[in-house]
């Protein structure tokens, strides 16, 4: 939990929210629900951070190209999220690798770092949803 | 004729994969499709195991579901053969039966 309680310019409480996401997009629908929670978290004005880990990590790959699975592509929402004060992405450095994957196949500006301190992270916040 | 097994799974969240090799006889042939395309990914954890596979099957991925996730044929192992909905449909009726490992 947090030390010391934030609050907004109205004396509102700011909790520290984590999403974290890691499943594949498309093989099953958590990454499409994990997206459309946090922009509905987003009109809340709460310090949020969202993190890609596992699987996770291949929903923020670039060149999605869905025209031939007849899906929706949802990947260029990710880098919508700055729009609604979502800035804080962190990936998992571990995940990347043992997918062979780099930041440079990613579509948004992320912050890569080892799981130790994205288990940091979380053990900062005050809520973590997990999809 | 033999089989055609099929994995759909990410090979990095379930075990679809593993226990498909394990039962799967020399010279059937190995289909990867929607998530299971990824373990066909150079540079990936699974690239042994897939290379191992090749060695006694055939084995292909759908393109389609590698291009909706962002991979062109340049990041899939060299020796993985990569078809359409057709070519699916070519291998399924070519198979003596199909296994689907969901």
């Amino acid at each position: 939990m947090s030390e010391e309680e934030r609050t907004d310019d109205e004396g509102g409480v700011i909790k520290k929210f984590m999403y974290v996401n890691r499943r594949a997009p498309y093989g099953t629908v958590y990454a499409l629900e994990s997206l459309e929670v946090v922009l509905i978290g987003a009109a809340f004005d709460q310090d949020v951070s969202m993190v890609f880990i596992d699987d996770g990590v291949f929903e923020i790959k670039k060149g999605q190209d869905t025209a031939e699975i007849g899906m929706k592509n949802f990947s260029p929402t990710y880098r919508a999220l700055e729009m609604y004060d979502v800035e804080k992405l962190y990936v998992s450095q571990e995940s990347l690798a043992e997918r062979g994957l780099t930041e440079d196949d990613l579509l948004v500006d992320v912050e890569v770092m080892p799981d130790s301190r994205i288990a940091d992270l979380m053990d900062e916040q005050d809520v973590i949803f997990t999809f | 004729m033999s089989i055609l097994h099929t994995v759909n799974k990410s090979s990095f969240e379930k075990s679809s994969l593993d226990s498909c090799l394990r039962y799967a006889k020399d010279g059937s042939t190995l289909l990867l499709y929607e998530d299971g395309v990824y373990a066909a990914l150079k540079g990936a954890a699974s690239e042994e195991k897939i290379k191992s596979a090749m060695q006694n099957h055939k084995v292909c991925a759908l393109g389609p579901d590698l291009k909706a996730r962002g991979f062109s044929q340049d990041r899939v192992i060299d020796g993985v053969s990569l078809i359409d909905y057709a070519g699916f449909v070519d291998l399924a009726a070519e198979a003596e039966k199909v296994q689907a490992w969901v």
